[in-house]
């Protein structure tokens, strides 16, 4: 089982290798590829998270170099978790795609694969150096997946976000090697033993190390000082790719998660809860400055960037509230909001492709065609947003609240959390009236009903129903991996004991 | 002597890196990240230790202690970054040249430059 590890990463990168000759041979089988791709992906993922269920952590050596010299990987229950999750969204993103997009943008389908190699990498490697590898691939596809066929505003918008990258990339790499300078080792389970046992001296030098590293990560997801780069570039991305792009944030939050679980758990000495209050502060105000910008927000695309910004404020507050139990509630909030982030990009565009002119901008003006449909999705997908009872965002909500009672931190987590959930009720319900009930004109036309732009849509709704009807499950599973985070003494066990195979013996020497 | 050079070469370089990248035409941007790649370079090797005229093979005759050697880890590390920054900074370039091309100037934001900044 250990083996297959890997196959999560290996799989999208042969498969977006190959789909470069594909593209060149045949060009119209890069659909029906790219989906095979994804689906034995999301069967992988399933075999592996029903494995780390059982509540150990696999370890899997690269090139069979034992683990603080060579490069590991781990799976817990959090890494197959968002594995999984990224599988789940990659499907109906790309099916929402669909065969067309190819000949729109070209090399589409490879960048697709390798993206979700980057993504899958940094969620199951256990080396700070590799992270970053991982971080730059997801990147450099991202850039391209962004900018295919962008107008001249897209362009300005992608050129600011991948400045802000590389900038983050940077930082990133003076806090990797200020690491590796005062602990000599990048192994998360190696620094995890030896970054206790830092002489004074250089204490200081390592906390401003690592911090800095909380700081690359809430630049990627997009914590407020350092988050207004997303806002623009995720309005501007087509919609498959603004829907896979709802995980990117999810990126920066998991990066955030492994590494106060791994170095700054309870049993850290000088590291113990490195950045809590801070991240908490700043989760806080990330949540309400995203609350006032859906409130401004001028297209439907951008109220679900803003909404995005504010589900990942939400997971930071909700990670580092001082002190609590709101770990488990934050995962379960976690595969909620990734969804349905997904699903608001894609119905946006949706509503754009059938409003004529005035595509998804929050005027007056014609209905989209078919204009009870659209509605009603766009119903179900805001009440789940707002947390309103049978759709996911309530049980998320519910969770993460219920088990911060008696925190420090709680009244403030409380009463931003709720008091933006009613702003946002209020932005989603301006912007649905404007499209469908102000209507001054007819709807267009009604253009055919593209069954796999629907199915895609119909999936992400299937998955936040799935989420409510088996909560007990997800929400068992969730408390599971949050005891797991809260004790990573078996990730740091697990990483550094797994020896390496055995090499065959020689036969005829 | 020569940690005071390299030491302070990494400032001068960040410091130029962060001006350039805080102007507003897309080609100052683009050798300001330029600046700051090569200073983080230089940080990553500096992090392995200063040490003149030590190898990080192993050579017969010396003992395998880092008493005499230089640390190899964070060559190879520099080596990555080195490669990832080029390639950074060459889709950095061909973006920027596209909107330069697109929109008909360079500037790193929406809004046309005040004429008398930037005489045409």
């Amino acid at each position: 089982m250990t083996a297959w590890l890997i196959a999560p990463f290996l799989l999208p990168l042969a498969a977006g290798a190959l789909l470069l000759f594909v593209e060149r041979v045949a060009p119209r089988a890069q659909f029906a590829f790219g989906v095979a791709a994804v689906v034995a992906l999301l069967a992988i993922d399933v075999r592996l998270l029903e494995h780390a269920s059982a509540g150990q952590v696999d370890a899997y050596l690269l090139g069979n170099w034992p683990a603080p010299f060579g490069i590991a990987l781990a799976l817990d229950r959090l890494s197959a978790l968002m594995l999984l999750l990224t599988a789940a969204i990659a499907l109906p993103s790309l099916l929402y795609a669909g065969p067309r997009w190819a000949a729109r943008a070209p090399h589409f389908h490879a960048f697709f694969q390798l993206q979700l190699a980057g993504l899958n990498g940094a969620f199951l490697t256990a080396d700070l150096f590799n992270l970053f590898v991982c971080f730059e691939l997801l990147l450099i596809a991202s850039y391209a997946l962004l900018l295919h066929g962008a107008g001249a505003k897209a362009l300005g918008a992608g050129f600011r976000y991948v400045v802000v990258n590389l900038v983050a990339s940077s930082l990133f790499l003076i806090a990797v090697s200020l690491l590796y300078g005062v602990a000599g080792t990048l192994n998360l389970a190696d620094l995890a033993v030896k970054l206790p046992r830092v002489p004074a001296e250089s204490l200081g030098l390592a906390q401003a190390a690592c911090l800095l590293l909380l700081v690359v990560f809430a630049v990627k997801a997009a914590i407020v000082p350092l988050g207004f780069w997303l806002p623009a570039a995720y309005r501007n991305a087509p919609a498959p790719v603004a829907a896979l792009f709802a995980l990117m944030t999810k990126v920066g939050v998991y990066a955030i998660l492994r590494v106060s679980s791994v170095l700054f758990g309870t049993e850290a000495g000088a590291f113990a809860e490195l950045g809590r209050e801070p991240l908490f502060a700043f989760g806080l105000v990330t949540i309400a400055v995203a609350a006032v910008g859906a409130w401004a927000a001028r297209r439907l695309a951008g109220l679900a960037a803003m909404l995005v910004t504010m589900s990942a404020g939400t997971l930071v507050a909700a990670i580092a509230l001082p002190g609590s139990a709101a770990l488990p509630g934050a995962v379960f909030y976690l595969a909620h909001s990734a969804a349905i982030g997904a699903a608001l990009f894609l119905v946006a565009d949706a509503i754009a492709d059938r409003r004529g002119e005035l595509r998804d901008l929050l005027v007056a003006g014609p209905p989209p065609a078919h204009p009870a449909l659209w509605a009603l999705l766009f119903l179900a997908l805001a009440a789940a947003i707002a947390g309103i009872p049978p759709l996911s965002g309530f049980v998320a909500k519910f969770t993460m609240l219920a088990g911060s009672v008696g925190a420090p931190g709680a009244p403030a987590f409380w009463s931003v959390v709720l008091a933006t959930g009613l702003v946002a009720t209020v932005a989603l319900a301006r912007a649905g009236s404007r499209i469908f009930w102000e209507a001054t004109a007819p709807p267009p036309e009604a253009r055919r009903l593209i069954p796999l732009e629907f199915a895609a849509i119909a999936l992400l709704l299937a998955y936040a129903i799935a989420i409510v009807v088996l909560a007990a499950p997800v929400q068992r599973y969730a408390a599971a991996t949050a005891d797991q985070l809260a004790r990573p003494q078996g990730y740091v066990e697990a990483v550094l004991a797994t020896p390496p195979v055995p090499s065959p013996p020689r036969a005829g020497h | 002597m020569i940690e005071l050079l390299l030491s302070s070469g990494i400032g001068v370089l960040t410091a130029g890196g962060v001006w350039l990248c805080l102007r507003r035409r897309t080609f100052d941007v683009v050798l300001g990240l330029t600046l700051l790649s090569y200073a983080v370079n230089l940080f990553i090797f500096a992090m392995g230790r200063v040490r003149v005229g030590a190898l990080p093979i192993l050579r017969p005759g010396a003992a395998p202690t880092l008493e005499h050697y230089t640390d190899p880890l964070p060559q190879a590390l520099v080596l990555t970054a080195i490669v990832i920054g080029f390639a950074m900074t060459a889709l950095l370039l061909a973006l920027s040249l596209k909107g330069r091309f697109a929109r008909g100037e360079d500037t790193c934001d929406d809004a046309p430059p005040p004429p008398e900044e930037y005489p045409r």
